[in-house]
C-alpha cells in the first residue's frame, strides 16, 4: 500500500513535532530530515495549522510546534487530510461494477481496504511513536 | 504471585485472580459494556478459568496454571478484569498467551487498569514460558484495538476467515 506524497509528509511533520511538543523547528529543519520538498512541507504544515495539529511560532528562530492531542489524533486521522480511504463500496463507481465479477472483485478490495483503515484508525500518533523509537 | 498494589488517581487497588464471589460484578460490568446478558457463557468461564486456591501452589493443575482471570479491585469492588489461556498448536501455532476478553468500569477507565492488568497478564504468561500474547478482536471496535495497540501489538502472521452457515 502507498500514501500520496502529501500524507507521507504531514505524517512525517507530525510525528517528528509530536515527539517534543516543546520544540518548534522550521519547516527547512524537517524537508532536510526527511529528504522533501519545503515547498510541498511548507503547504502541508499549513492544512495541519488549520486544524490545529500544528502552530506556528511567528518571531525570530519561529518555526512549527505541535498543538495536537498525541493520544487522541490517530494516523486515519492525518492521512484524511490529504486522501480518502473510503471503503470502495462507497466511493465511485467503477467500470463492471455491476456484474458478479465486479461485485466480487469489490468484496475482495473492500475487505482489504477496511483491514487498512481499521489499522489507521487505531493507532494514535503516541502509539506509533514508540513503534518509531523501536527503530532508532 | 501476591496481589500487586496499584494506584489509579486517588483509588488503590490490586490485581489479583478473579473468585467465584467476582461472578455478579464481572457480569455486570459485562452487560455495561457489550448490552448483552450470557449468565450461562460467564457461569461456565467462572467455572473453568477463575480460581478457588492458589495459583503457585505445586497441586495447581496444569490447565489451572495456562488459565488466567484477573481482576483489578479495590477491596471487594472490581474496577476490570482480563482473561487470558496458553494455546498451543493451532494450525501450527508454538504455544502463546491468548487474551480473549478485557473490560474495565466506564467510571474507572483513562487510569491505566487495563494496561496493569494486560502486563499482569503478560508476566504470567512469560513466567509460563511462552513468549508471545495473541488476542482477536472486531475490526471496527477502534477502543479496544487503540488499547492493545497502545500494548505494543500488531497484526500476526494468522488471519481470522469466516463464512456464513
Ligand atoms: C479498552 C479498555 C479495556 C481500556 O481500559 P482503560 O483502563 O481505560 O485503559 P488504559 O487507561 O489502561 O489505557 C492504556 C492505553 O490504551 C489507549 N486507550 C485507552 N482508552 C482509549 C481511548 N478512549 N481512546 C484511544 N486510546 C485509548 C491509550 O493509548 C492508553 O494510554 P494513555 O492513557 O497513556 O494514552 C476499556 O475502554 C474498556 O473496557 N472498553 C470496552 C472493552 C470491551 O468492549 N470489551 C469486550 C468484552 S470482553
Amino acid at each position: 500500500m502507498k500514501l500520496q506524497k502529501a500524507t507521507r509528509c504531514a505524517l512525517f511533520a507530525v510525528l517528528e513535532l509530536a515527539a517534543d511538543p516543546t520544540r518548534q523547528l522550521s519547516a527547512n529543519e524537517i524537508a532536510e530530515k526527511y529528504g522533501i520538498s519545503t515547498n510541498h512541507l511548507a503547504k502541508v504544515l499549513r492544512s495541519l495549522g488549520r486544524v490545529g495539529l500544528v502552530e506556528a511560532v511567528r518571531g525570530a528562530g519561529g518555526g512549527y510546534r505541535f498543538s495536537g492531542h498525541a493520544r487522541r489524533t490517530t494516523l486515519l486521522d492525518v492521512i484524511q487530510l490529504f486522501e480518502t480511504i473510503d471503503p470502495i463500496a462507497q466511493g465511485e463507481r467503477e467500470d463492471g461494477d455491476g456484474t458478479p465479477e465486479g461485485q466480487g472483485l469489490c468484496r475482495v478490495l473492500t475487505e482489504i481496504e477496511d483491514t487498512a483503515r481499521a489499522t489507521f484508525a487505531s493507532i494514535s500518533l503516541d502509539t506509533m511513536l514508540k513503534l518509531v523509537s523501536r527503530y532508532r | 504471585m501476591s496481589d500487586a498494589q496499584c494506584r489509579a488517581g486517588d483509588r488503590a487497588y490490586a490485581i489479583r485472580l478473579a473468585r467465584p464471589d467476582d461472578l455478579p460484578q464481572v457480569v455486570r460490568l459485562d452487560v455495561e459494556i457489550t448490552g448483552i446478558e450470557k449468565p450461562d457463557y460467564w457461569a461456565d468461564i467462572f467455572g473453568r478459568y477463575s480460581c478457588t486456591g492458589d495459583e503457585n501452589q505445586p497441586r495447581a493443575s496444569k490447565t489451572r496454571r495456562n488459565r488466567f482471570f484477573l481482576c483489578a479491585a479495590d477491596g471487594d469492588k472490581v474496577l476490570g478484569f482480563i482473561i487470558g489461556e496458553i494455546r498451543a498448536w493451532e494450525f501450527g501455532s508454538p504455544p502463546c498467551g491468548w487474551v480473549f476478553a478485557i473490560g474495565v468500569d466506564q467510571e474507572a477507565r483513562s487510569a491505566h487498569i487495563a494496561q496493569t492488568l494486560f502486563e499482569a497478564v503478560c508476566d504470567r504468561f512469560r513466567k509460563a514460558g511462552v513468549t508471545q500474547v495473541r488476542t482477536m478482536l472486531a475490526r471496527d471496535d477502534t477502543l479496544v484495538m487503540s488499547f492493545f495497540r497502545s500494548q505494543g501489538m500488531m497484526a500476526g502472521p494468522f488471519i481470522q476467515l469466516e463464512k456464513d452457515l
